[in-house]
C-alpha cells in the first residue's frame, strides 16, 4: 500500500519496466508508475476492443444492410466519461505531489555533498573539503546533494534512485537521497551540454558508513596510500581525461596519450612544441593555448580546485609511463609521503 | 434539406485527364503559381515544401537511428558532432517546418474556404505572404544545414561567421546556445522567427475568415468540426507565437550582444529562457494536434457515413484544450529547479488538459458505433490514430505525475510519448486527410489497396520504432545521447528496424500518390457521400470554388446523397439523373 514516508522502505526489485530501485522514495515512485500503467492498460484495451469490434461488426460489405444509424449524442454518457477520468487524474495528481514532497524535503541531519557539473565530467566535494571524481555515499543515511554547474546546464540523473535534478550555473539546486541497498549504480548527465554529453557518465557507490569513511580518508590523502604513478592512472580514469584521450593510440576526441610525453608535437598553427611538464601543465590549465594539429579546441580548463597542482604532477608521472620517448627512471615504487591521518 | 444543383460530372468536359476550367488549369506558368491569390494553389505549394521538409527531417531520423544500432563506446569527435547536428536539425525541421504548418497550411488552406462555401479566405494576399515568409524561414534552415555540411565535408577548413551547423537541440537552451555552441545558432533562431510569422498570419486569416465568411445558415454550431479545430488552433497561433518571437530575439541579443538576460554571471537567469520558450512551445503542441483532431472528425463521419457523436462536446473540447494549453508549460521544467509549488500547480493543470482529449476519443468511438464503416485508406489512418493517440495521451499520465516525472524526465520515455502524439497521431491524421481530400484536390482517385497496405506497414513500423523506447526510458536511457551503455542496445536495434519498416510504408505512400497523379481514375465530385460543402463542388473545384452557391445544412447529415454506380460517386438524391443503384 502507498505510504508517505518510506524512509524505512526496502529496495524495489528490477522488473520488465523498471530497474532496481534503491532509494527511500523508489517504492512510491514505482507504485504510482504502475498505477498509471494499469490505468493505461485498462483504457487502451477498452479502446482497442471497441475499435476492433466496431470495425468488424459495422464494416460495410456488399449485400449487408447497414443497421439503423445509432444515436448522435448521449448526455449521460458524456458525463460518465468525463467524471470517471477526472476522479482518476485527481487521485494521480495527489499521490504524485505527496511523493514529490518526500523527494523535496530533506531530513535536517542529512550529510551534504557538493556536486559540480562541468563539460564533461562530474566532481564531488565531500564534507572534509576533498574533491573527487568518484561518488561514494553511505547506505541508509540521508545525503543532500547541492548541485552547481561551472558552465552550461547539465542534469544529475540516477535512475536507480528514481532521482534527477538540473545543474545550473550560478544557482544551487538541491537533491536528497537515502540509499537503501549497497551497490554501484550509473549516474548520467541528462541535459544536452555539448559534444561529449553522452560521455558524461559516472557512478555512485553505496556502501556501509565504515567503508565510506575509509574510502574518503584514502582518497583525501592519495600521497600516503598510492604512488604517484598509481595516482596518475587513477586521475586519468576518474577526472574525465579518459573520456577523450586514450592511452593505446586510438583517436577519440582528443589526442591519444601514448608516446606523447617527451615527443615534439605539431600545433594547429604549424609551430612545434616539446611535450614536457610545462606543456602538460598548460594543457590542463589553459587547453586552448596550444591545440594539437587536426583536433578541435573543445577541452575545458581544469581549475586548481578540481585538479590541484599535486594531482597534475601525478598525471605527469602516468604520461611518462605511457611514452616511449621518456627514458628516465620512474622510481614508481615509492610513495611520496608517510601515512598521515587527515580527517 | 432542399435540392441544390451540384455540378454533375457530365457538366464538365469529358476527357480522361480532367481538363476543364478548374483551379489547376486556370492560369498557366510558374508565376501564376508563385504569385497566386488562390487559397487552393497556396495549399498545394505549401504541400510541396512541407512534404519536402518531412522528407528531410525523416532522412535525419533514419540516419540517427542507423547510428544508434551500435553503442559507440569508442565514439569519435566527428561522429559525436554529426550526431548532435542531426538530432537538432531533425527536431527543428520537423517541429517548425512540418508538424506545425502541415495540417493548417496544407489541408486547412485548401478546405477551409470550401467548407464555408466561400470563394477564398478573408485576406488572400496575406495568405500568399504567409507562404513566402514560410519559404524564407525555411531558407535560413537550409543555410544552417549547408553550413554544417560544408564545414564537415571540408574537414573543418571552411568556417562561417556566426558558426556552422546546429547542435543545441531544437529547444535552444541557454547558456549552451548563447555562449558555447559553435553552431549557426543566430541563423537558425532567425529562421524559426520567420516561420513563426507565417504561422501567426495564417492563424489571423483563418479567424477572420471563419468570423466573416460563414454563409447564411451556418451558425457556429452548424460549422464542420474541422473549422472548430482550425479556429481553436488559430487562437493559439496568434496568442502564443509572438512570445516565441520575442524569446528568439532575446536569444539572438544574448548571443550576439551579451545583454545578459539569460547569463547568471550578469545577473540574468538561464531558467527564465526555459519559461519563455515553453510558454509558446507547449501551446505549440496543441497547434499540432488540434487540426489533426478536426481532420479525424471529418474522416470518421464520412467513412462511416454517420453523424458525429456528441458534436457540441467535440467542438467545445477543442476550445477547452486551446485555453488550458496556456497554463501547463511548467511540466517541461519539473526538474529545472522550479519551485515545488509551481510544480504542483502545473501537474494539476497538466492532468486537467488531458480530459477534453479523452472526451473526444470517446465521442469518436460513439461515432463508429452502428455506423456503416468503410475500411478505406483514410479510415485505416483514423483507426490507427485512435489507438496511437490513446497510447500517446495515456503515457502523458506518468509524466504529469510529478514524482514519477522526476524519474522519466529527459529519458527516452518522453521521446516515445511525444512521437506517439506528434507522429502516431498528427502524421496519421495528416496522411488520412491527404487521402480523404486527394480526389477533391487533384480530381484523381488513388489505388486504395496500395494505400491500405502502406497504412498497415506504417502502423506496424511506427509501433516497433517507438514502443521499445518507452522501456529504454523507464530503465534510464537518456535523450540526445550519441553513445550509450551496451545494456540498452536491444531497444535501439528494435527501434531502428521499426524505422526502416515505417520508411518503407511512407515510400509506398509517395509512390501511391505519384501513380495517382499520373494514371489515377477520374474522381467524382463526392466519392465518399459526405455532406460538408467542399463535396458540393466538382473534383477538382473551379477557380472560384462553386459554380452555384451551396445551401447550408447539417454538415453531418448525409441522408440526401445516393450512390451513383456510373461515376462511382455520390450525388444528391433529387437530381434529374436517375441513380442506377441504391446503396
Amino acid at each position: 500500500m502507498y505510504c508517505m514516508h518510506s524512509l524505512l522502505a526496502e529496495a524495489t526489485n528490477a522488473t520488465f519496466w523498471l530497474p532496481k530501485g534503491v532509494s527511500s522514495v523508489a517504492s512510491d515512485v514505482d507504485w504510482l508508475f504502475y498505477f498509471t500503467y494499469w490505468v493505461t492498460i485498462f483504457f487502451f484495451v477498452l479502446i482497442l476492443g471497441l475499435v476492433v469490434v466496431f470495425a468488424l461488426k459495422y464494416r460495410h460489405r456488399p449485400g449487408h444492410e447497414p443497421c439503423a444509424p445509432g444515436p448522435s449524442h448521449n448526455n449521460a454518457l458524456e458525463v460518465i466519461w468525463t467524471v470517471i477520468p477526472t476522479i482518476l487524474v485527481f487521485a494521480m495528481f495527489y499521490w504524485g505531489v505527496r511523493g514529490y514532497m518526500d523527494m523535496t524535503i530533506a531530513p535536517p541531519d542529512a550529510m551534504e555533498i557538493q556536486v559540480t557539473g562541468k563539460m564533461w565530467t562530474w566532481e564531488f566535494t565531500y564534507p572534509n573539503g576533498h574533491t573527487d571524481s568518484e561518488l561514494h555515499i553511505p547506505v541508509g543515511m540521508p545525503v543532500r546533494f547541492v548541485l552547481n554547474s561551472e558552465d552550461v546546464i547539465h542534469s544529475f540523473a540516477i535512475p536507480a534512485f528514481r532521482l534527477r535534478k538540473d545543474v545550473v550555473p550560478r544557482r544551487y539546486n538541491k537533491l536528497w537521497v537515502q540509499a537503501t541497498e549497497e551497490g554501484t549504480y550509473p549516474v548520467y548527465c541528462d541535459q544536452y551540454c555539448g559534444i561529449s554529453h553522452s560521455r558524461m557518465i559516472s557512478e555512485v557507490k553505496v556502501e556501509p558508513m565504515s567503508s565510506y569513511r575509509a574510502w574518503l580518508v584514502k582518497a583525501s590523502n592519495w600521497e600516503t596510500t598510492m604512488t604517484p604513478l598509481e595516482a596518475g592512472e587513477h586521475f586519468y580514469k576518474t577526472k574525465g581525461c579518459m573520456a577523450c584521450h586514450s592511452v593505446d593510440g586510438t583517436r577519440i576526441i582528443g589526442p591519444s596519450f601514448k608516446d606523447v610525453f617527451g615527443d615534439t608535437v605539431e600545433m594547429n598553427d604549424g609551430s612545434k612544441v616539446l611535450a614536457d611538464e610545462n606543456y602538460v601543465h598548460e594543457s590542463i590549465r589553459e587547453p586552448s593555448a596550444k591545440v594539437v594539429k587536426g583536433f578541435q579546441p573543445v577541452m575545458p580548463p581544469f581549475t586548481k580546485e578540481s585538479l590541484p597542482d599535486k594531482d597534475i604532477n601525478a598525471i605527469i608521472w602516468y604520461l611518462k609511463s605511457k611514452s616511449s620517448h621518456f627514458k628516465g627512471d620512474m622510481g614508481a615504487g615509492k610513495k611520496l609521503a608517510a601515512p598521515v591521518e587527515k580527517k | 434539406m432542399t435540392a441544390i444543383s451540384t455540378p454533375l460530372p457530365h457538366d464538365l468536359p469529358h476527357d480522361g485527364h480532367g481538363h476543364g476550367d478548374n483551379y489547376l488549369t486556370h492560369g498557366k506558368g510558374l508565376m501564376s503559381w508563385l504569385f497566386t491569390l488562390d487559397h487552393k494553389r497556396i495549399g498545394l505549394m505549401y504541400m510541396t515544401v512541407v512534404l519536402g521538409a518531412f522528407a528531410l527531417g525523416g532522412a535525419f531520423a533514419v540516419a540517427l537511428r542507423t547510428h544508434l544500432l551500435w553503442p559507440h563506446q569508442d565514439l569519435t569527435a566527428q561522429q559525436a558532432e554529426l550526431y548532435n547536428n542531426m538530432f537538432t536539425l531533425h527536431g527543428a525541421v520537423m517541429v517548425f517546418m512540418f508538424i506545425i504548418p502541415a495540417i493548417p497550411a496544407v489541408l486547412g488552406n485548401f478546405i477551409l474556404p470550401l467548407q464555408l462555401g466561400a470563394k477564398d479566405v478573408a485576406f488572400p494576399r496575406l495568405n500568399l505572404l504567409s507562404f513566402h515568409i514560410y519559404c524564407i524561414g525555411g531558407l535560413f534552415f537550409v543555410y544552417v544545414l549547408l553550413s554544417g555540411v560544408v564545414h564537415a565535408a571540408t574537414g573543418g577548413q571552411v568556417t562561417f561567421p556566426g558558426g556552422f551547423g546546429l547542435d543545441t537541440g531544437w529547444t535552444f537552451y541557454a547558456p549552451y546556445s548563447t555562449s558555447k555552441a559553435s553552431g549557426s545558432v543566430t541563423a537558425a533562431v532567425l529562421g524559426a522567427f520567420m516561420l513563426g510569422f507565417s504561422s501567426i498570419l495564417t492563424g489571423l486569416n483563418f479567424i477572420a475568415t471563419i468570423h466573416s465568411l460563414r454563409p447564411k445558415g451556418m451558425t457556429w454550431f452548424r460549422m464542420p468540426l474541422l473549422l472548430w479545430s482550425l479556429y481553436a488552433t488559430s487562437i493559439i497561433q496568434i496568442l502564443a507565437t509572438p512570445v516565441l518571437a520575442i524569446t528568439l530575439l532575446l536569444l539572438v541579443a544574448e548571443r550576439t550582444l551579451g545583454i545578459g538576460i539569460f547569463d547568471s554571471s550578469l545577473g540574468g537567469d538561464p531558467v527564465l529562457m526555459q519559461h519563455f520558450f515553453w510558454f509558446y512551445s507547449h501551446p505549440a503542441v496543441y497547434i499540432m494536434i488540434l487540426p489533426a483532431m478536426g481532420v479525424i472528425s471529418e474522416i470518421i463521419t464520412a467513412h462511416s457515413r454517420k453523424h458525429i457523436f456528441g458534436y457540441t462536446f467535440v467542438a467545445m473540447s477543442s476550445v477547452g484544450i486551446a485555453m488550458l494549453s496556456f497554463f501547463v508549460w511548467g511540466h517541461h521544467m519539473f526538474v529545472s529547479g522550479q519551485s515545488p509549488m509551481a510544480g504542483a500547480i502545473f501537474s494539476l493543470l497538466t492532468f486537467l488538459v488531458a480530459l477534453p482529449s479523452a472526451v473526444k476519443v470517446f465521442n469518436w468511438l460513439g461515432t463508429l458505433y452502428k455506423g456503416d464503416i468503410h475500411l478505406t485508406t483514410p479510415m485505416l489512418y483514423v483507426l490507427g490514430f485512435l489507438l496511437l493517440f490513446s497510447i500517446g495521451g495515456l503515457t502523458g499520465l506518468p509524466l504529469a505525475a510529478i514524482n514519477v516525472d522526476v524519474h522519466l524526465h529527459d529519458t527516452y520515455f518522453v521521446i516515445a510519448h511525444f512521437h506517439y502524439v506528434a507522429m502516431g497521431s498528427m502524421l496519421f491524421a495528416f496522411l488520412g486527410g491527404m487521402y480523404h481530400w486527394w480526389p477533391k484536390m487533384f480530381g484523381k482517385m488513388y489505388n486504395d489497396n496500395a494505400g491500405r497496405v502502406a497504412a498497415v506497414l506504417i502502423f506496424i513500423g511506427f509501433n516497433l520504432t517507438f514502443f521499445p523506447q518507452f522501456i529504454a526510458g523507464t530503465h534510464g536511457m537518456p535523450r540526445r545521447y550519441a553513445s550509450y551503455p551496451p545494456e540498452f542496445q536491444i531497444y535501439h536495434v528494435l527501434s531502428t528496424f521499426g524505422a526502416y519498416t515505417m520508411t518503407t510504408g511512407l515510400v509506398i505512400v509517395l509512390l501511391n500518390w505519384v501513380h495517382s497523379l499520373a494514371r489515377g481514375k477520374k474522381a467524382p465530385a463526392n466519392p465518399w457521400g459526405a455532406n460538408t460543402l467542399e463535396w458540393h463542388t466538382s473534383s477538382p473545384p473551379p477557380h472560384d470554388n462553386f459554380k452555384v452557391t451551396p445551401e447550408v445544412g447539417d454538415p453531418y447529415d448525409m441522408s440526401g446523397w445516393v450512390y451513383d454506380q456510373a461515376t462511382e460517386g455520390w450525388v444528391l438524391s433529387d437530381e434529374p439523373r436517375a441513380a442506377t443503384s441504391h446503396h
